[in-house]
């Protein structure tokens, strides 16, 4: 075995890129959540932002037009869930399960087409003066732009959930909408916003796996990447700033092994390939075994507004 | 159906014909139903399996979305019996199989069950990740340990069905009705005992319906929870032991084609009730194989079937406010 090719800060660089879509994901999850609302139909959302972004990337040849199309129909494709569970009062559990059926079913029928066919990537953005510092430059400011979105996004989520009204808003309809119901809030209208919200990030997070990570379209490529996504909320205790930890954490063991595996290691690939799942279980594990601090106290409940 | 037509009008395709090859054809046209009237067994059998014992725990609130791993594993173990006493003949392999697929599906299935009831562990999210664990497991196991040593090479097991001792024949020649069928159909009649006249059934549905109250009522969770995944779990290992050792015939990496998720549609359209779930299995049985002859007939593809199961399931829940709720024409003073 050969570690001498494990390059630090090319993994460091390839972490971003692989934990990028997780992160995307899961923020918008977080706010999701946040609202009130458990959406399991990330994986879905997210597999029709990936095929939407590369269709539309591969016939204008711009990806950056893939992914604005991706968050779009994605977050479109969202508001079936919303209005199922917050219109029809359907089960949460139910409905996210049925939406990520349905979007990979849709994303398989759309993208057969293009399979096999390469995708235009984004170019990296060589940010001037901090890309040429040796070592560090490679390492964190010579990505693509959806790397620096969706940091900044991790930002405005947390300024947004603390730091405005609407966001005390938000989280008052999540943690009692009765009570928030009784102040004169949209109960229906906040959660349905922050659904659309969700799914446009994991629709971002979706088109970038199939335009930067892997620049090409397979059936069902997001390969639970959606439920991961979840977990790291779980995992973040709902808060942005640990949600961005998460998913640097889990893109840093998928980077690791993928890297152990071209180096040769002596550990079966199966076994390697398998980790990230268990290392998410493990994780799972220690934060429920503290308890569920911070979760929404009406996550999950349905809203009457007679009740 | 009529979503359904407009999606297969979508794809350029003449709606009335789609319709009447998925949900006619395979039925009652002499071209196809001596081949496809079979198939809806074989394929019915293992979703209402699986089907059925994920009815309990959603009944319960315990979601278990990882039937397909517990049927992966349920596969393995099963052959692994199965070709550990290769090419011994005896009577005893076959019962001997089924213990070990249930088994395998138990044990999968005990893992985020034990997590969930003492640490409180995220049960969706831990039987998830599972799937993908067993995926992993089968990959790993059709290229090494249960490989076909004459295989020339290639991956993937020994075919149980050419080993007279293991294989999981059709009780009636050319029905379809394999043992794995049988076993669902007992398991209809079974877990509708259960649920209406046990205790344990009466258990189930007050925790799912009132948390609390079933806890004043001395309902004992974690033995629930177990009750809910194990059961579920044995029987999706069930479903997959069938079908590895019958239709299937042997393990290799693309082994699992899904069924465990598309039980969870199944169980939602049959309301979660045993006799419901019976005929939604055959129902959706019905979409494959129908789907299957759209696929060689109008070159559909075979994702769109895909997509048509988890519209149902969409329907289906957007009407259960019609059931659920009264609808009032004008406001109320």
């Amino acid at each position: 075995m050969d570690f001498s090719s494990i390059n630090p800060a090319l993994l460091i660089a390839s972490l971003m890129v692989s934990a990028t879509p997780i992160l995307l994901a899961a923020i918008g999850e977080a706010v999701v959540e946040k609202s009130g609302v458990l959406n399991l139909g990330v994986e879905g959302m997210m597999i029709v932002g990936a095929v939407v972004g590369f269709i539309v990337a591969v016939n204008t040849d711009t990806p950056l037009l893939g992914f604005v199309c991706a968050a779009i129909i994605s977050g479109i494709f969202s508001i079936i869930f919303g209005i199922l569970t917050q219109y029809l009062k359907s089960n949460q559990v139910a409905t996210g399960l049925g939406l990520t059926l349905v979007g990979l079913g849709l994303s398989a029928l759309l993208g057969r087409p293009y399979e096999g066919m390469k995708s235009p990537t984004l170019k990296a953005l060589e940010i001037p003066f901090f890309s040429d510092i040796p070592v560090l430059g490679k390492m964190l400011f010579s990505h693509d732009l959806m790397i620096y979105f969706s940091i900044f996004l991790v930002t405005l989520v947390w300024w947004f959930l603390k730091y405005t009204h609407a966001g005390m808003v938000l989280r008052a309809v999540g943690e009692n909408h009765d009570a928030a119901h009784a102040l004169g809030y949209k109960v229906v209208r906040v959660r349905m916003l922050a659904i659309m919200f969700g799914g446009a990030t994991s629709g971002l997070g979706g088109a970038y796996i199939s335009l930067a990570r892997v620049p090409q379209w397979t059936e069902g490529m997001t390969a639970g990447a959606g439920w991961i996504a979840l977990a790291i909320v779980v995992f973040a205790s709902w808060r942005p700033w640990r949600v961005l930890f998460g998913a640097y954490i889990f893109g840093g063991v998928t980077v690791l092994q993928l890297n152990l595996q071209a180096a040769g290691a002596s550990i079966p690939v199966e076994y390697l390939s398998m980790s990230p799942y268990l290392i998410t279980i493990v994780v799972l594990v220690i934060i429920s075994s503290r308890g569920n601090q911070g979760a929404p106290a009406s996550l999950g409940r349905p809203f009457h507004a007679s009740s | 159906m009529i979503s359904g037509g407009i999606l297969f009008a979508a794809l350029g395709e003449n709606p009335f014909e789609a319709i009447r090859i998925i949900f006619w054809d395979p039925l009652f046209d002499p071209n196809f139903a001596s081949y496809s009237r079979p198939q809806l067994l074989v394929k019915a059998g293992p979703l209402i399996l699986i089907a059925i014992g994920l009815s309990f725990g959603f009944k319960a609130g315990v979601w278990n979305i990882g039937a397909e791993g517990q049927y992966i594993l349920g596969a393995i173990f099963g052959a692994s019996v199965a070709l550990a006493f290769y090419p011994m003949e005896s009577k005893f392999i076959f019962p001997l199989m089924i213990i070990a697929g249930a088994l395998g599906g138990f044990l999968w299935g005990l893992i985020p069950a034990l997590l969930k009831a003492k640490l409180n562990t995220n049960e969706i999210l831990v039987s998830l990740m599972l799937v993908y664990v067993a995926e992993s497991i089968l990959a790993s196991v059709s290229q090494g340990l249960l490989k076909n040593p004459d295989g020339y090479g290639f991956p993937g097991s020994r075919n149980l069905q050419n080993y007279e001792s293991a294989a999981n024949v059709e009780i009636i020649a050319n029905s379809g009705m394999h043992w794995g069928v049988l076993f669902a159909f007992i398991t209809v009649i079974f877990s509708y005992i259960v649920l209406t006249k046990h205790i344990q059934g009466f258990n189930i549905q007050l925790t799912g319906q009132a948390p609390r109250a079933s806890k004043f009522a001395g309902v004992n969770p974690t033995a629930n929870i177990v009750f809910c995944l194990g059961i579920s779990g044995a029987l999706a290992g069930l479903a997959g032991m069938f079908e590895v050792s019958g239709p299937s015939g042997q393990i290799t990496i693309e082994f699992n084609s899904g069924y465990g998720f598309t039980a969870i549609i199944v169980a939602f359209l049959g309301r979660l009730h045993p006799i419901g779930i019976f005929l939604s299995g055959l129902l959706i049985a019905l979409t494959y194989i129908g789907g299957e002859l759209a696929q060689l007939m109008l070159g559909l593809p075979g994702a769109s079937i895909q997509l048509f199961q988890g519209m149902l399931l969409f329907f289906l829940l957007a009407t259960d406010l019609f059931a659920n709720y009264k609808v009032k024409i004008g406001a109320d003073n």
